[in-house]
């Protein structure tokens, strides 16, 4: 698959346009979506260093719980549940 | 199930220093294995990009191993677990070690930091090169150092509309930095042609941020400049303030960390016998100096003392440069003010500042606030409450990221 080609993924049940080249952090970033989770005390919360350092891009990606949305990178069908 | 990799020297790190290094002993003859978190090698910098260095790496006969955190190291020995399928392991058996583990940012706790679109400096130049657009958005550009540079000029060619450049470090400091760059023509030409790419920004020296405002993410901020506080509304606001070398592997491996830094010897030899360190971990001084001192790793790993011993004269006058880089965006004192007793310090757990005395350290911290207790592992806090209260980072222990049970039963079980 070509880096430009387009692709879809399922975040929370809906359908996202994204590349192979792109992290599902950078696809849910340009869906519009800015908060990925709730904090423990219930705030939003979203990307912040996108390098895999602070965990607060963490998500559900097809079923395993706590995945750095900033270190996976989209493929077709893959399936993001955010969090709060 | 474990997958096992043997080679004469393991790299951590696949950005320039772990690139430079890898190449370099693998092209002396050596078996090179290198394992990295990102997806392909080039680390923060090259994310993304082709260039020769990588070219020259991908020929090399270095094996690299992608999308790998490393969580647990002794001498001679790695185990990481896979980050695409938690549960699976890499094993590596590699009598020498080069830790290349890079740099992270700096961020401070301030009002309404932890909003969504709040993004790191190096994170915004990591989205880009990962795909996303910031066409169109308003962004505020706003901590210290030189990266703030790169990061607007990256914003505006994507068609991102930077609002304010602003930089905490006072005009007369930047302008002695400025003069500095003359000595390094190279630098001094890039900063220019950055500069020339959002000549229509503001870049504002002594101004920072001093909250942010917003619901579900960030809608404005607030700046001064000591004196004067105005308003900018935003989509983004990208803050950093500066970076900090990630010693956390060569911690745990027994390595000396002074000041925060890995302790090295000209050949890039740690206090450790056969694990050898380069790159940002040694001191922040740049792409330049990371490649230097992991071509100089590379020919120490592969047992070539007197190649590597020639490579080292190049070595003094780029670590001059990070030093001057620290002497200009020293943090100013304001920035230690800016957290309210109900702002969020360790955002893993939502500590506010209210419930941290700075007279304890950061071992108290996290037994009766739970400080640095979460996924990042103090990661983020660690470096702010080191500027907020002076509290030195506490000793490291395995696992180096948070990893599965099954991961860390592996790494016993087939050893």
């Amino acid at each position: 698959m070509k880096a430009s080609e387009e692709l879809e993924i399922k975040v929370d049940g809906r359908a996202v346009r994204a590349t192979p080249a792109m992290t599902v952090a950078a696809a849910l970033h340009d869906s519009g979506q800015a908060r990925l989770r709730a904090s423990v005390t219930g705030e939003p919360r979203g990307v912040l260093c996108a390098m895999g350092v602070c965990f607060e891009c963490r998500v559900s990606i097809d079923g395993i719980a706590n995945r750095r949305a900033c270190l996976v990178l989209c493929r077709p069908g893959l399936e993001v549940e955010t969090g709060g | 199930m474990a997958e096992v990799f043997e080679a004469e020297i393991a790299v951590v790190g696949a950005g320039p220093a772990g690139v430079a290094a890898a190449t370099r002993a693998a092209r002396l003859g050596a078996s090179v294995v290198v394992l990295d978190e990102g997806f392909s090698p080039g680390g923060q910098i090259w994310k993304g990009r082709r260039n020769g260095r990588l070219r020259r790496f991908a020929g090399s006969g270095a094996r690299v191993v992608t999308g790998v955190s490393v969580v647990a190291a002794e001498a001679g020995f790695l185990l990481a677990e896979r980050i695409d399928t938690p549960g699976q392991t890499v094993e590596v058996r590699a009598p020498v070690l080069v830790v290349a583990t890079g740099a992270r940012e700096r961020y401070l706790p301030f009002p309404g930091w932890t909003l969504p679109n709040i993004m790191g400096i190096g994170g915004i130049q990591s989205m880009l090169k990962s795909g996303a657009s910031f066409r169109g958005k308003r962004v505020v550009v706003a901590g210290s150092g030189p990266l703030l540079l790169p990061a607007a000029a990256s914003l505006a060619a994507s068609g991102a509309r930077v609002e304010v450049v602003a930089e905490q470090a006072p005009p007369e400091a930047v302008r002695r930095f400025a003069l500095g760059l003359l000595r390094h023509p190279g630098k001094l030409a890039q900063a220019i042609a950055l500069r020339a790419r959002f000549l229509r920004t503001a870049y504002r020296p002594g101004t920072w941020v001093t909250q942010a405002r917003g619901d579900d993410r960030v809608r404005e901020v607030e700046l001064t400049d000591g004196t004067r506080s105005w308003t900018a509304t935003c989509d983004i606001l990208a803050t950093g303030y500066g970076l900090v070398p990630n010693t956390e592997l060569a911690s745990l491996l027994g390595c000396d960390v002074v000041a925060g830094r890995v302790v090295v010897d000209d050949r890039q030899r740690t206090s450790i016998p056969e694990v050898f360190c380069a790159g940002e971990p040694t001191g922040i001084a740049g792409v330049e100096a990371a490649l230097v001192e992991g071509e100089i790793a590379g020919a120490s790993a592969a047992g070539r003392p007197e190649l590597a011993r020639s490579l080292a004269l190049r070595r003094v006058r780029l670590a001059a440069w990070g030093e001057s880089i620290e002497r200009a965006f020293e943090l100013r004192p304001e920035l230690r003010s800016l957290a309210r007793p109900e702002t969020i310090v360790c955002r893993c757990e939502d500590v506010p500042l209210s419930r941290l005395d700075p007279s304890r350290g950061v071992r108290e911290g996290k037994l009766y606030a739970r400080a640095g207790m979460g996924p990042c592992q103090g990661r983020v806090c660690g470096p702010a409450l080191e500027f907020l209260f002076g509290w030195q980072s506490d000793s490291v222990r395995p696992p180096l990221r948070p990893a599965t049970m099954g991961a860390l039963a592996q790494g016993g079980d087939s050893k």
